[in-house]
């Protein structure tokens, strides 16, 4: 590394942009569209769902493969958690934390690849900024969350119907107070999506920060803390991964139960 | 030489900055998994039959407050590391005034 420090951590939070207006590559302003975010996004779906639909074809009642036991643990393993939270008898919800956990988690884990393999292995090819980690994108995680805040509402509009104005109306402080309870609950909804993507945008753009300044040190000295850092972020990503998906069922089992 | 002196009043702002976000965010993830992990501890003492759901749950809360508080040290690192916005606002308002 012969960059100044600052230098080299630009160099890693930019990232491989079109401009949407001129289909050229760079910052377009609202019309970007971060390439490296959305291919590396559709590439790990491609692999999940690909997988996910190889298993289920090839599918046998005998003695299954070890592919079969893991996609088998892991739909029962959602699918208990979905079961915990939610008591309706929606066909949607169970597949849709399926699709959240294991897209996210997969996202996340490209985290633990060497951060400087991706992009210099780009470089080669010649592409300056290829950011490898879909998640640590705000715009990945905001997509996400807003779907299912479109979810949650339409869900409270269809599954509610007028109790849901009688619920906005009248909840935590009884009728009288209503200007104040309308206030409450528009807060409580609009809160959603924001702590759901930044929650996770934070501890991913953090684990790659850390990464990133580890990498920074003299060679001989990266070992360690890289490696306890690596373990540490084991976890994290399982957990962010998890956590996401859990606020998704909480979320809208909330808005299936009518009070 | 004032220029000097203006980028410098600014670095160390920013480094007081940086020290603010990561100190505060790490004083109140530590009061949270404090209590936390104490109250983890006294429910698996009481019933400890209940000591594998209890570790899901929190493990999920531990998450919870872990993020925002990640977010802020982020930040500060991003400040005290990179040389973001600040010091090149100063240096083209000197050179627009002189």
């Amino acid at each position: 590394m012969s960059q100044l420090p600052g230098n080299y951590i630009e160099h890693h939070l930019e990232h491989l942009q079109l401009n949407l207006n001129t289909f050229t590559m760079g910052n377009g302003g609202f019309w970007t569209l971060n390439l490296d975010t959305f291919i590396v996004g559709l590439i790990t779906a491609l692999l999940i769902g690909g997988l996910f639909r190889y298993v289920a074809v090839n599918m046998t009642v005998g003695v299954p493969g070890c592919l079969q036991n893991f996609v088998e643990a892991c739909i029962g393993f959602v699918d208990r958690t979905v079961r915990d939270t939610y008591h309706g008898k929606s066909q949607l919800i169970a597949p849709l934390a399926l699709t959240l956990f294991l897209w996210i988690f997969l996202m996340n884990t490209l985290d633990l690849l060497p951060v400087d393999f991706i992009p210099s292995l780009m470089q080669m090819m010649g592409v300056q900024h290829f950011k490898i980690v879909p998640t640590a994108d705000p715009n990945m995680t905001f997509s996400m969350s807003i779907t299912v805040f479109c979810l949650i509402l339409f869900y409270n509009f269809t599954v509610k119907g007028w109790h849901l104005g009688k619920e906005v109306l009248t909840k935590p402080f009884g009728p009288w107070l209503f200007p104040v309870n309308i206030f409450f609950r528009l807060l409580e909804e609009l809160v959603k999506p924001f702590s759901l993507a930044l929650r996770l945008f934070g501890n991913m753009f953090a684990g790659e920060l850390i990464f990133v300044l580890i990498a920074m040190l003299p060679w001989w000295s990266q070992w360690l803390p890289g490696g306890i850092w690596a373990i540490f972020h084991i976890l994290i990503i399982t957990v962010q991964a998890f956590i996401f998906m859990m606020l998704t069922i909480v979320y809208l089992s909330m808005a299936h139960d009518s009070h | 030489m004032e220029i000097a002196s203006l980028v410098a009043q600014v670095q160390s702002f920013k480094a007081i900055a940086a020290g603010l976000l990561i100190g505060l965010a790490s004083l109140g993830t530590a009061i949270g998994f404090g209590i936390l992990g104490g109250k983890f501890v006294e429910g698996v003492a009481r019933q400890p039959e209940l000591s594998n759901l209890l570790m899901v749950r929190v493990l999920i809360m531990s998450a919870l407050v872990d993020a925002f508080a990640v977010i802020s040290i982020v930040m500060g690192l991003l400040l005290f590391f990179t040389n973001g916005p600040f010091v090149s606002y100063v240096l083209e308002t000197a050179k627009q005034v002189s």
